[in-house]
């Protein structure tokens, strides 16, 4: 079979970081064709090559055969690749069918448009492949899932015959990413060639037919999926071999810390985000949140954190060590002994302008250690950033001088964990999807930490959608659905799913959905 | 690393840039560039008051571009410091008036710095409390302050305030003057330039300090760069914005020193003639970094002065035309992408 995609020595640089070195890549047409590889690991890098939003600084690319240089997505377009963002780009008060003939409508400006046409060869194009949505549906009301099936019908709209993926099941459950799997496969059958990015190696290997491997912007290798093992692939990524598997020795919970009684939020819209949601957490214990983006976790961090919209209307307690903290600001709640490491750092937990040291003490910059007159004290602030740093294997060699956006997503990440848990007198820590985006080693050490703290005596809220992640790490997992909490698996489930594996798994994901 | 060394370039890029357009606007007009430029800069440096003169203006620059620079951190824009230039100008003419003849020099300035600061700062900190209150864009408040304060001024003036017979302020008395650096130091004779440039100075010091060393000012940056972190970090955002529209406005109002106890003595329509606009362009080519306001605070007063001084060549207009130009070629050279 003839090569879709064909890069020779490709290499971008950022300043004075080689994001791709030489990448020499072959992706036969018609092949599921998975990118891995660490963060900052160039992978990104490599897909806006290929759709031209970045241009290369040397080397050549050919497409079916034919070298091109693509100055913009547009011409990337034109020559029909097509790529799904990790990020949808929907308008969401337009319907589906308008998402998807955006920029194609095929009538001049001010003239009037052509609905039930395109909704009529939209359903024709989402039977073809399976891609069930309604294209008179407003963006706005859908899914997750379906709005990914909405950007990936805009690619085929515009006749892409190959696909970049990035991170495209992140958002997704287990029964949609099964979904999505399937009709990736159908796609390939059709002849499209379907490159994926990604960081999950069990579904590269339920998925691809081919692997490359890449690691600190170069291509450590390519190889069959049918060849291979995830450890092997794990091993290439970080140049060692890594636990897949944590180490998670049983608890031993204390006294409650945080009890949620009756919570129920309703915005000022009326739109009912959460109700009747109760659950307790123990010091030294982990209680797990399981749910798909959007049923509810957002909404009682930001109650729990003191930042929740005000004008919506809140219902029953949130008590802390039996005080309710209810209406409390987040500088009372931290002062507590509280900790959050939200979801998205790089807007809400860290300043990238600010050092990495000035990174370190954000948010706990209140506490006397750090200060000295008016200012703070910079030697202090800086040996305890360099210090903390050392212990969190930030990558980072000038502390006071290196502005964090310059380091990689997972060394960010430690900072905001190694900051969050070295809080004095920490007794509650709430963790949102603390290795979203982080690469495999950061990963290991992370949950390490989390684990430590857990043995330290916290009461530990672990929100996230890695369903592998709250498994291996919580004591307890509580099923949030709609608002609700529908289920919570005891220690003794959850003890007895981890060694159950794939079919615990999808219990959890059948009751989260 | 070469974009931020190009980023440090850029006022001096702007600003020979803009030359150059000039050059070739005055070229237009029918005279020689060159000609221009030696009489502008011999009208500035060759004699003791020319340089005074631009040093008097530069003093007022500081603090109006300070007064910008500061809530640009927060991701504020103050348009409003003519108005509280204004405002404090008045408050300050009319204290001085006010308080008894037997006070000692240091007091009654002590007692005008204040009162002009006091007017700047609740006329910047009301822009402030309206954000923070009402969610109304300060750049909007500035300008209808601006206004208010424009007309208050004349209708205290006309009304209340000015003498008849000269339409100013009565004038302060003599003791209540700031020294001038003639006094001190023999420089500049005859020039307005006074102590308040060493006030300024010292100001923008201070500023820089607040912003770059304190605690305050870290939690100000975070409010600018972060806002939604600032949130979740438990800073409160709103205290900040109030108090740096406050702060702003204060500095605007201690350019009332230089313009009142300094200068003239007294208050006339006028007399802050466009200094807070001024301070905006003074801001935006410094960066918003209250150091390098000094310079470019120097590069806008010579060219008040200067355009003044060659005024007999070529029309004052054209001095605007390069203010402006410099002010769009810097915010041109720092929305290119490197």
């Amino acid at each position: 079979m003839e090569n879709a995609i064909r890069l020779t020595a490709l290499s971008k640089k950022f300043g004075t970081v080689e994001a791709c070195r030489s990448v020499s890549l072959s992706i036969r047409s018609g092949s599921i064709h998975a990118v891995v590889g660490e963060n900052g690991a160039g992978k990104s890098t490599l897909a806006r090559l290929i759709y031209g939003m970045h241009r290369p600084d040397g080397g050549t690319m050919e497409i079916n055969g034919t070298p091109v240089s693509f100055a913009s997505p547009a011409e990337a377009i034109a020559a029909g690749i097509g790529m799904v963002h990790q990020h949808f780009m929907l308008v969401p008060t337009l319907t589906v069918a308008e998402n998807v003939t955006l920029g194609l409508e095929k009538k001049r400006l001010f003239f009037p448009l052509d609905p039930e046409g395109s909704a009529e060869s939209i359903r024709q194009l989402s039977l073809k492949y399976g891609l069930a949505v309604d294209p008179l549906a407003p963006v706005s009301t859908l899914s997750v899932g379906e709005e990914q099936r909405v950007e990936i019908l805009k690619v085929l709209y515009r006749n892409a015959r190959i696909l970049i993926l990035d991170e495209p099941t992140a958002v997704l459950t287990p029964q949609e990413t099964s979904r999505l799997f399937a009709m990736l496969r159908s796609l390939a059958g059709e002849g499209k060639t379907i490159l994926i990015i990604t960081h999950k190696l069990d579904e590269v290997l339920a998925l691809a037919d081919t692997v490359t491997v890449m690691s600190r912007g170069s291509v450590t290798g390519t190889l069959s999926c049918k060849e291979t093992s995830k450890e092997e692939l794990a091993r290439m990524m970080v140049g060692r071999s890594v636990l897949l598997r944590i180490e998670n020795p049983p608890s031993t919970p204390g006294e409650t810390v945080l009890s949620v009684e009756n919570l129920g939020f309703r915005t000022a819209a009326g739109l009912v985000k959460l109700e009747k949601v109760s659950f307790c957490i123990r010091s030294g214990e982990i209680f797990g949140l399981a749910g798909v983006e959007g049923n509810g976790q957002s909404e009682l961090l930001s109650l729990l954190w003191g930042i929740h919209d005000r004008s919506g209307q809140l219902s029953g307690k949130m008590l802390f060590e039996g005080a309710d903290i209810t209406g409390r600001s987040p500088g009372e709640i931290a002062r507590l002994g509280v900790s959050l490491v939200p979801e998205d750092r790089l807007k809400h937990a860290v300043v990238p302008g600010f050092s990495v040291a000035g990174n370190m003490i954000f948010g706990r910059h209140r506490e006397k250690r750090f200060h000295q007159g008016f200012g703070f004290d910079r030697r202090e602030v800086a040996e305890y950033s360099r210090n903390l740093g050392g212990t969190y294997d930030v990558r980072c060699t000038d502390h006071e001088n290196t502005p964090l956006g310059a380091l990689s997503g997972g060394n960010q990440q430690k900072v905001v964990v190694a900051r969050e848990l070295d809080r004095p007198g920490l007794k509650l820590l709430i963790l949102s999807q603390p290795t979203r985006g982080v690469d495999i080693g950061a990963i290991e050490q992370i949950h390490r930490s989390i684990i430590g703290a857990r043995d330290q005596g916290a009461a530990i809220l672990l929100v996230s959608s890695e369903l592998d992640e709250l498994i291996a790490l919580s004591t307890r997992i509580g099923a949030l659905y709609q608002g609700s909490i529908r289920r919570i698996f005891s220690p003794e489930e959850v003890r007895e799913g981890r060694k159950r594996g794939r079919p615990f798994e999808e219990e959890l994901g059948l009751s989260i959905t | 690393m070469t974009a931020r060394i190009f980023r440090l370039f850029i006022p001096l890029l702007a600003v020979a840039a803009a030359a150059l357009c000039s050059m070739a606007i005055i070229a237009l007009s029918g005279r020689d560039p060159l000609m221009i430029c030696e009489k502008l800069f011999r009208a500035a440096f060759a004699s003791d008051y020319g340089a005074g003169q631009v040093l008097f203006k530069t003093t007022t620059l500081i603090f109006t571009g300070l007064a910008v620079a500061l809530p640009f951190r927060a991701r504020l824009f103050n348009v409003g410091g003519e108005g509280q230039l204004q405002l404090a100008a008045l408050a300050a003419a009319i204290t001085g008036a006010l308080l008894p003849e037997s006070l000692p020099p240091v007091v009654a300035v002590l007692f005008s710095a204040f009162a002009a600061m006091a007017a700047g700062g609740l006329w910047g900190a009301s822009a402030g409390l309206l954000k923070v209150r009402f969610g109304v864009n300060e750049v909007i408040s500035t300008i209808m302050l601006n206004f208010i304060a424009q007309a208050a001024t004349g209708y205290l003036m006309s009304w209340r305030f000015a003498e008849p017979s000269t339409g100013h302020t009565a004038e302060t008395g003599g003791a209540f003057m700031l020294p001038q650096i003639d006094d001190l130091f023999g420089l500049f004779a005859g020039s307005p330039a006074n102590i308040s440039l060493l006030i300024a100075l010292g100001t923008a010091l201070c500023a820089a300090l607040y912003l770059f060393r304190s605690r305050a000012g870290y939690e100000l940056q975070a409010v600018g760069l972060q806002p939604e972190a600032a949130k979740y970090a438990g800073i409160q955002s709103g205290r900040h914005v109030t108090a740096v529209m406050g702060l702003a406005g204060a500095i605007a109002g201690l350019g009332a020193l230089n313009l009142v106890s300094g200068y003239k003595h007294y208050y006339e329509a006028g007399l802050t003639g466009g200094f807070g606009f001024s301070g905006i362009a003074v801001a935006l080519l410094a960066g918003a970094n209250p150091l390098w306001i000094v310079p470019a605070a120097l590069f806008f007063g010579l060219l008040e002065y200067g355009g003044l001084a060659v005024g007999a060549y070529v029309p004052k207009d054209i001095f605007m035309i390069i203010q402006a130009l410099t002010i769009l070629i810097v915010i041109v050279l720092n929305a290119r992408k490197p």
